[in-house]
C-alpha cells in the first residue's frame, strides 16, 4: 500500500530523484484498500499529543494495521488528529525508512520522541506493538495446543499457501520500476545476487548483506 | 548445538534487528534458515503456518518474531526475541531523530537510501521463495499460492479476502 501511494506523494528529500521505489512497500505486505488522500489538512497548526494521547492513538493505529501500520499511521496522525503536517509527516516518513530495522517501529520512535522524548518513543512503540503482541501470542498458545487438530492444520496450511503469494506479489510490483531503471543500472543484479546468495546458497543473511550492501551504496553514490 | 534456547533466539534477532532493511520480510530468510535448518526449533510447515498466524494478525509484521520465540522458549522466549529484534533499531532510530536535519538532503544519505533498496529487494524475493517452499506441499497450496499472487498483483482486492478463500479450501482439505 505505502508503494502505492509512492507514485502521489511529494518526495521526502529534494534531491531523491528516484521514483516508483520504495523501501516502505517491502516492509509490510501490501493491503489494497487504499487510504484516504489527505483531506486539506496540512497547512493545520500541529497540537501536542500527550502521552496517554500518544498511547490511545497508537494502540488503534496496531489494531486497525492490517497489512501494514505506515498508512494507519498517516490517516491517525495527520488526517484526525493534526499533529504533523502532510510535509513534517514525509520527513518523518523518510528517516523511518532510511534507519535500518523494521521501519513502522522506527516510525514510532522518531515521532514519539519529536512529542515526548525518551517516554514518547517508548508509549508509541508500546502501544504499537503491545496489543498486537497479545492477540499474536494468544493464537500462539492455541496453536501450540491445538495445531495439530487435522481442521485448524489445514485451514492455516491454506492461509499459509495465500500469505506466501501476498508477499510474492509485492516483491514483483517492485521489482517492475527497479529492473526497468535508468539509472542504477546495476541494481538488479544486486537484486538477483541477493536472492541467490539467501534462497538458492542458503548463506547467513547478514553476511550476504554485509557483502552486498557497501557495494550497492557505492554504485548509487556513484550514479546518483 | 546445545545452548540456551534464549541466547540463540537473542543472538539470532539481535543480529537481524539492524540488518532487516525496510522490515521484519525481509529478515524471514535469516529466521527459517536457523529456526529449521540449524537449530531445528520448528519444521517448515510450522514455520509457514507461524508466518500465517503473523499474518492474519493486526500489528507489524515485526510480530512473527514474537511467534518464533513463544514456539522455542514460551512467553520468555517472545519477549526475548521481541527485545532483540527491536531494541537496538529503537536505540538508533532514537539518536538519528535529532541528527535527522543535518543530514536529510546529504548525498550519502541519498545513496544509502538508494543502495539499500535493491539488497532488500533481492531478500524479500528469497522470502517470498523460501515461504512457498515451506508452503506449497502439494499442487492445491501452490495454485493457491499462484492465485493469490495473481489476485494480490492486478488488483485490490482485500488480501483478508483472499486469506479467507485460501483458509475455506483448506478447511475443504485440499492442503
Amino acid at each position: 500500500m505505502a508503494m502505492r501511494q509512492g507514485g502521489a506523494r511529494p518526495c521526502p528529500a529534494s534531491r531523491t530523484r528516484r521514483s516508483g521505489i520504495n523501501l516502505a512497500a517491502m516492509s509490510e505486505s501490501p493491503q489494497p484498500s487504499a487510504v484516504p488522500p489527505a483531506a486539506g489538512s496540512a497547512d493545520q497548526p500541529p497540537a501536542r499529543p500527550s502521552l496517554t494521547e500518544l498511547l490511545h492513538a497508537f494502540v488503534q493505529v496496531s489494531l486497525s494495521a492490517f497489512g501494514g501500520a505506515l498508512p494507519w499511521s498517516r490517516r491517525m496522525i495527520v488526517e484526525r488528529k493534526g499533529w504533523m503536517s502532510g510535509k513534517e509527516f514525509n520527513e518523518t516518513f523518510a528517516l523511518s525508512q532510511f534507519l535500518p530495522g523494521p521501519n513502522t517501529i522506527n516510525f514510532a520512535v522518531v515521532f514519539g520522541s519529536r512529542f515526548g522524548g525518551v517516554g514518547g518513543a517508548v508509549v508509541a512503540v508500546v502501544g504499537l506493538i503491545g496489543p498486537p503482541l497479545a492477540i499474536v501470542l494468544v493464537l500462539a498458545y492455541f496453536y501450540e495446543r491445538y495445531g495439530d487438530a487435522p481442521v485448524l492444520d489445514h485451514v492455516l496450511a491454506g492461509i499459509a499457501a495465500s500469505a506466501c503469494g501476498l508477499l510474492i506479489a509485492a516483491v514483483a510490483k517492485m521489482a517492475a520500476p527497479l529492473f526497468s531503471m535508468k539509472r542504477l543500472r546495476a541494481a538488479p543484479l544486486i537484486a538477483i545476487l541477493a536472492f541467490v546468495g539467501v534462497a538458492v546458497m542458503h548463506w547467513p543473511l547478514p553476511y550476504v548483506f554485509l557483502a552486498l550492501a557497501p557495494v550497492s551504496i557505492a554504485l548509487a553514490w556513484f550514479e546518483l | 548445538m546445545n545452548q540456551n534456547p534464549l541466547f540463540a533466539l537473542f543472538t539470532l534477532f539481535a543480529s537481524l534487528s539492524l540488518i532487516s532493511v525496510g522490515g521484519a520480510n525481509t529478515a524471514i530468510p535469516e529466521i527459517h534458515r536457523v529456526a529449521v535448518g540449524v537449530m531445528h526449533w520448528m519444521s517448515d510447515r510450522q514455520f509457514a503456518d507461524l508466518y500465517a498466524i503473523s499474518q492474519i494478525s493486526p500489528g507489524p509484521n515485526v510480530i512473527i518474531v514474537a511467534l518464533i520465540g513463544f514456539h522455542v522458549a514460551g512467553l520468555k522466549g517472545a519477549g526475548v526475541a521481541v527485545a532483540a529484534m527491536v531494541g537496538p533499531t529503537c536505540v538508533l532510530a532514537f539518536a538519528v531523530a535529532r541528527t535527522w536535519e543535518r543530514f536529510k538532503d546529504a548525498r550519502w544519505r541519498v545513496a544509502v537510501q538508494a543502495g539499500l533498496v535493491p539488497v532488500a529487494l533481492g531478500l524479500l524475493g528469497a522470502s517470498g521463495f523460501v515461504l512457498a517452499r515451506a508452503a506449497d506441499h502439494n499442487v492445491y497450496a501452490a495454485l493457491i499460492t499462484a492465485a493469490t499472487v495473481a489476485v494480490a498483483y492486478f488488483t485490490r482486492v482485500n488480501p483478508l479476502w483472499m486469506f479467507a478463500l485460501a483458509a475455506a479450501v483448506g478447511f475443504a482439505g485440499f492442503v
